[in-house]
């Protein structure tokens, strides 16, 4: 029994690390890479078509809020489970400015960088789960996670 | 990836290859408003079938671009927006409006929509 249970932490922990896909973010082209790469992860997933596009947009807009507040972060990749379904997290991290009002960020209309102010009220009605930490000066690390529906 | 711009009539056609950056899309943009006088195009179809996500920038760039072009003397449609791009662009809350001179074709397969003014 203590085997088996090794086994299949071993699996898991195997197939964590294999899952686990990190694409630096420095520039517009690195915001494609990061797409196709959620895109990727998303349809060996069984993800429906739809789905799959919703968290590449997600994907898309995260990875080029990186680029424009912060310059350079990561985007980190991953399969996760909840009780009987597959999905997708996807953590998008930078050490930039920060957020010095995330209640505000969250806010239809908002936006200190003269685009649509769309980003992250946007991203949160693509997938199913939406979380941020920001602390101002010191970065901003947004995860959200996408289930198989 | 330069996106490939063909003269038909008084039509200009740029067919999206496949995804674009951010820089690709403001060249894009570049191109036809120079193009369009060059051309003394009446029309632009944009079609964008290819592209597998449009997100806030890029539907911005082709609102700005479809602005720009009116302001040079033509009007510019946009063609083959995937169902799922759509559903998606709907969620993030973006539109193509019909207020800046931008509109989505009805059929994709159109190559001489009737264009006014």
């Amino acid at each position: 029994m203590i085997l088996v249970g090794n086994a299949v932490v071993e699996r898991n922990l195997a197939a964590g690390v294999e899952n686990e896909i990190h694409v630096p973010i420095a520039s517009d082209q690195d915001v494609v890479v990061a797409r196709h790469k959620g895109r990727a992860l998303a349809t060996e997933l069984g993800f429906s078509g739809r789905d799959t596009t919703l968290l590449a947009t997600a994907i898309s807009e995260l990875a080029r809020n990186i680029v424009s507040y912060a310059g350079r972060g990561e985007i980190v990749l991953r399969t996760t489970h909840n009780s009987d379904r597959p999905g997708v997290m996807v953590v998008a991290r930078d050490k930039g400015p920060g957020i010095a009002s995330i209640e505000q960020a969250l806010r239809e209309g908002y936006s200190t960088s003269g685009s649509l102010g769309l980003g992250l009220p946007g991203v949160r009605r693509l997938v199913d789960e939406f979380e941020i930490v920001s602390e101002f000066g010191e970065g901003t690390t947004v995860t959200v996670r996408k289930w198989k529906g | 990836m330069e996106v490939p711009i063909l003269k038909q009539g008084e039509i200009l056609i740029a067919t999206v290859q496949a995804a674009l950056t951010d820089s690709d899309l403001l060249q894009l943009r570049c191109a036809l408003v120079e193009k369009v006088a060059q051309a003394r195009a009446r029309g632009i179809i944009i079609d964008v079938t290819a592209m597998d996500v449009m997100d806030s920038f890029a539907s911005r760039t082709m609102r700005e671009m479809a602005h720009m072009i009116r302001l040079r003397g033509a009007e510019t449609v946009i063609v083959g927006i995937q169902p799922d791009v759509a559903f998606a662009m709907v969620q993030l809350g973006l539109s193509m409006g019909g207020h800046d001179g931008c509109r989505p074709g009805r059929r994709s397969g159109v190559l001489t929509p009737k264009f006014t003014g």
